[in-house]
C-alpha cells in the first residue's frame, strides 16, 4: 500500500472517531446531564482506576475466568462435536439437545448455577463454559461434515488404520473450521464474563462495571471500564485471527480478507 | 468399503432419544440430590402448566416476543443496507467500519446501564439493547459478504450498465442472500439472548424477568427452570421459524459445492 | 474412409484381471446400471487408458479396481488375488485437489512413508521430488503451487510408495493443454523410468492414443468394453504421423463422433 493511501486508512477512522468524540461531548453539555459522563471524564475516570491499581488485577481474574471456562467448552465440545459430524445418528439424537438449550442465555441460567456452584469463581466458568460450548460443537461438527471425502479416500489408499486416519487427516483437516469455532467461542465468552461476574463477589472488570453504578453512579468509571472490557475483546479477537493464518491453517481460508 | 443402510422406518426416533436421555439424566440428578432446591422435569412441568392456568405464560410470552420482534426487525432493516453500503465503498467503509469493529466485542449487557440512564426502565430500553445487539453483527457480515461477493458478477453489472440501486438490488442482494439469511439467523439467535438478558434488568415482564423474579420473590425453582424450558422452546422456535428461509429453492445455488461429505 | 483398428487379445500373464463385473449403485429411490459386463486383462507394467465420455462409468470402474466401491457383481484379481479394499500397493491419483493441503509438497510425498527410518524416507522424498522436477518447491504449500504442481506433487507421492499398480483419474483434467502434454510427457518417462503398471483413465481420445500400450474404449452408461485397441507407435509418437491420425480418427469413428466442426 502506499503511503498515501496507508494515511487514508488512519485519517478516516480517526477522524470520524474525533467526530464521535465531539458529538458526545457536545450532547454532555448541551443537555446539561450531571450522572452521563463527557469524554474527559471518562479518561480521567480511567487513570483513577488505574492509579487505584485494580485494573490489571481485575482484568487477569476476567481473563482467568474466561480461560477456564473457555477450556472446558473446549474440551467438552470438541469431542461431541466430532461425534456428531461423524456419525449421522449420533447428529440426529444430539441435534435437539443442542437446539433447546442453546437459546437459553447464559444469564438465564444465573439461578440454577448459583444453586449448584454457590456464588463465586465456579459459577462464573459454569456460565462462560455454556457460552462457549454451543459455538465450538456447531463448528467442529461442521467441520467433520465437511472434510471432502477425497481426503479419507486418500488417506485409506495410504493403508492407514482408522486412528491414524483419524490422527492425520481429519483432525488437520477440520482446524481451520474449529479454529474458526473457537475465535467466536472466544468472544462470545468475553461477552459473556461481563454478565457472570455480576453474580461474583468481588473481582473482574464485568463486576467493576456493576460496582461503579451500584456504589456511587460513577458512570464515569462504568463507561472507562466498558471501553476497556471492549478494547481488550477486540485484541483476543485479533489475537485469535492471527493463529488463523498460521501456514498450517492459512489454506482453509481461501480468501486474504480472512473476514 | 459399503454403503450404509439407513432407517427405512419413516419415523426417525433418535432426536427423541436424545432428548429423553437429557430428561432422564436430569430426573437422576435431581434424585440423586434430595435437598437440592433445584427442580425434577415433572415439578417444572407443572410449574408451566401453573403458568399457563394464570395467564402469566401468554404474558411473559407475548412481552418477550413483542420485544425481541421490534428490536429485530429494526436491525435488520438498518443493517442490511448499511452493511451493503459500508461492503460497496470506500472512504465510508474506513470511517465507519473501524468503529463497528470496536463497538462489537462489547457486551450488550455492558450498555444496559447506559440505555436505563437515557431511555429509562422499561420496554424502549430493552428494545434499544436488542437493537444494538444485533444491528453491529448483522452489519459486520452484510459487509464482509459483500465484500466476497466474486468480482465478476459486479463486473457484469457494471458492463451492463446498471444504476447503483439495480445493482444493489439485482446484484448484490441475491449475491450475498444465501449468507445473509445464515446471518439472520444467528442474528435472531443473539437477539433471543439478549432479549432475555436486558428483561432481567431492565423491565418487569417477560421470559427473562420470570427467571430472576421468582428467584427473587420466594425460591421459586421450579418456575425458574421452567422459565428457562420456555426460553430455550421459544428460542427454538424462532430459529427454526429463519431456517425455513434457509430451505428456499431460489438459494439452492449456493448449497451447490462438490466435494462435501453430506 | 476409416481405417481399420487392430482389436488386440487379452495378455497372457495379467497383473490386473477383471472378471464379468457388473456395478449397480443406488440412487434417489431407483438403481443405476453403471457397468455391465466388464471384462479387462492389463500386463505387468503395462500403460493402459480406460477411455470414455464423461459420466459414462470410467471413474466407477476405477473405484471398483482400487477396492473402494464393491462390485455388484464380478470380481477383480490383482496378482492373481481379488480386490475388497483400498491397499498402498495399488495407489489412487486423483485431480490435484487430492493433496492435502495443510502438508507442503515434501510431506505430501512422504505421507505414506511413515513407517521408513527418518533418512530412508528423506532420500525417497528427495529422489521423487528431482523426478518429477519440482526441487526448490519442498517447502511450499499446495496452495501456493500452480495445478500442473500440484499434479507432479500427487503423482510423486503416489510413486514414493512403490505401488504395483497406479490408477490415474483423469489427473490433468482440470489443466490448461499446453501444460497437459508437458505432464504426459513426464508421465511416459517416470513410467519408463520405472515400469510401474498404469491404469489411466480419460475421455480424451488424443491422450490416450499418446500415452497407452493398449486402450480400452468405453460405451455409454451402463458402460461396457467396445473394444480394446492396441496402440503400435513406438515412443515417443510423433503426433502428426499417419498411423496416430489413423488411430484418432479410428476410434473417433467407433464413438460416433462428427469428423469436421
Amino acid at each position: 500500500m502506499s503511503v498515501r493511501r496507508r494515511l487514508e486508512a488512519l485519517a478516516w477512522p480517526a477522524s470520524s472517531f474525533a467526530a464521535v468524540l465531539a458529538a458526545w461531548q457536545l450532547a454532555v453539555t448541551a443537555s446539561r446531564s450531571t450522572t452521563f459522563p463527557a469524554p474527559l471524564a471518562v479518561a480521567r475516570g480511567f487513570a483513577e482506576l488505574a492509579a487505584r491499581g485494580v485494573l490489571v488485577p481485575y482484568t487477569a481474574d476476567s481473563l482467568m475466568r474466561v480461560l477456564g471456562g473457555f477450556l472446558l467448552a473446549l474440551s467438552a465440545g470438541v469431542p461431541v462435536g466430532l461425534v456428531m459430524g461423524w456419525y449421522p445418528p449420533a447428529a440426529r439424537a444430539l441435534e435437539p439437545v443442542v437446539q433447546i438449550l442453546r437459546p437459553i442465555s447464559p444469564l438465564a441460567w444465573i439461578p440454577v448455577s448459583i444453586v449448584l456452584f454457590g456464588i463465586g469463581n465456579g459459577a462464573t466458568v459454569f456460565l462462560i463454559f455454556l457460552a462457549a460450548l454451543f459455538p465450538i460443537v456447531v463448528a467442529t461438527s461442521n467441520g467433520v461434515r465437511g472434510v471432502p471425502e477425497l481426503y479419507l479416500s486418500a488417506g485409506r489408499n495410504f493403508g492407514l488404520s482408522p486412528l491414524a486416519l483419524f490422527r492425520r487427516v481429519l483432525l488437520p483437516a477440520i482446524l481451520p473450521q474449529v479454529l474458526v469455532g473457537l475465535r467466536i467461542a472466544l468472544g462470545i465468552s468475553w461477552l459473556v464474563v461481563v454478565a457472570a461476574e455480576m453474580i461474583a463477589i468481588d473481582s473482574g472488570l464485568g463486576y467493576l462495571v456493576i460496582d461503579a453504578r451500584n456504589a456511587g453512579k460513577r458512570y464515569d468509571l462504568v463507561i472507562a471500564a466498558i471501553l476497556l472490557i471492549g478494547g481488550i475483546g477486540l485484541v483476543l479477537d485479533l489475537l485469535a485471527r492471527r493463529v488463523e493464518r498460521l501456514p498450517r491453517v492459512r489454506w482453509g481460508f481461501p480468501r486474504s480478507d480472512g473476514g | 468399503m459399503s454403503e450404509r443402510k439407513g432407517l427405512t422406518a419413516g419415523f426417525d426416533l433418535l432426536p427423541f432419544c436424545g432428548i429423553a436421555v437429557l430428561v432422564a439424566a436430569w430426573s437422576l440428578g435431581i434424585r440423586l440430590r434430595p435437598g437440592s432446591l433445584l427442580p425434577g422435569p415433572l415439578a417444572v412441568a407443572r410449574a408451566i402448566a401453573e403458568l399457563a392456568a394464570n395467564g402469566l405464560l401468554w404474558k411473559h410470552l407475548v412481552a418477550s416476543l413483542f420485544r425481541v420482534t421490534w428490536g429485530y426487525l429494526a436491525a435488520v432493516l438498518v443493517a442490511v443496507p448499511a452493511g451493503i453500503a459500508l461492503g460497496s465503498t470506500r472512504r465510508p467503509d474506513q470511517a465507519i467500519g473501524p468503529l463497528l469493529e470496536i463497538l462489537r466485542p462489547i457486551s450488550p449487557l455492558a450498555w444496559i446501564p447506559l440505555a436505563i440512564l437515557w431511555l429509562g426502565v422499561g420496554d424502549q430500553a430493552a428494545i434499544a439493547i436488542i437493537f444494538l445487539a444485533s444491528f453491529l453483527p448483522l452489519a459486520l457480515t452484510v459487509k464482509n459478504t459483500v465484500r466476497r461477493i466474486p468480482r465478476v458478477h459486479l463486473q457484469a453489472a457494471d458492463n451492463f450498465g446498471l444504476t447503483a440501486w439495480s445493482r444493489a438490488s439485482k446484484v448484490v442482494l441475491p449475491a450475498i442472500a444465501p449468507q445473509l439469511i445464515v446471518g439472520l439467523r444467528l442474528t435472531m439467535g443473539i437477539a433471543w439472548l439478549v432479549v432475555v438478558a436486558a428483561e432481567m434488568i431492565a423491565v418487569n415482564s417477560g421470559l427473562g424477568f420470570l427467571v430472576i423474579d421468582a428467584r427473587n420473590a420466594g425460591n421459586r425453582y421450579d418456575l425458574v427452570v421452567a422459565g428457562m424450558v420456555l426460553i430455550g422452546l421459544v428460542g427454538l422456535g424462532l430459529d427454526t421459524v429463519v431456517l425455513r428461509l434457509e430451505r428456499l429453492p431460489a438459494l439452492r445455488w449456493a448449497y451447490a459445492q462438490a466435494g462435501s461429505r453430506r | 474412409m476409416i481405417l481399420p483398428l487392430r482389436t488386440s487379445p487379452l495378455p497372457a500373464a495379467s497383473k490386473l484381471e477383471v472378471h464379468g463385473l457388473d456395478v449397480t449403485l443406488a440412487g434417489n429411490g431407483h438403481s443405476i446400471a453403471v457397468l455391465r459386463n466388464v471384462d479387462l486383462a492389463v500386463a505387468a507394467g503395462e500403460l493402459i487408458c480406460v477411455l470414455g465420455p464423461s459420466g459414462c462409468g470410467k471413474t466407477t470402474l476405477l473405484q471398483v479396481l482400487g477396492g473402494f466401491l464393491a462390485p455388484t457383481r464380478g470380481a477383480v484379481l490383482i496378482d492373481g488375488e481379488p480386490v475388497t479394499r483400498p491397499d498402498p500397493r495399488r495407489i489412487f491419483v486423483f485431480q490435484e485437489r487430492g493433496l492435502f493441503p495443510w502438508l507442503t509438497a515434501a510431506e505430501n510425498i512422504g505421507f505414506g512413508l511413515e513407517k521408513l527410518p527418518r533418512g530412508e524416507r528423506q532420500a525417497r522424498v528427495a529422489h521423487y521430488v528431482e523426478l518429477v522436477g519440482l526441487v526448490g518447491f519442498e517447502r511450499a504449500f499446495p496452495h501456493e503451487l500452480s495445478g500442473g504442481m500440484k499434479q507432479r506433487v500427487e503423482v510423486a507421492r503416489a510413486l514414493a510408495m512403490n505401488p504395483d499398480v497406479l490408477f490415474l483419474d483423469e489427473p490433468f483434467g482440470a489443466l490448461d493443454s499446453i501444460t497437459r502434454l508437458t505432464l504426459r510427457r513426464e508421465l511416459l518417462r517416470i513410467w519408463e523410468a520405472e515400469r510401474k503398471t498404469i491404469v489411466f483413465v480419460t475421455h480424451d481420445i488424443e491422450e490416450s492414443i499418446q500415452l497407452a500400450d493398449r486402450i480400452v474404449v468405453m460405451s455409454q452408461r451402463p458402460a461396457t468394453v467396445r473394444r480394446v485397441v492396441e496402440v503400435d507407435i513406438p515412443h515417443p509418437r510423433d503426433l502428426s504421423s499417419r498411423r496416430y491420425l489413423e488411430l484418432r480418427d479410428g476410434i473417433g469413428a467407433e464413438i460416433g463422433l462428427a469428423h469436421r466442426v
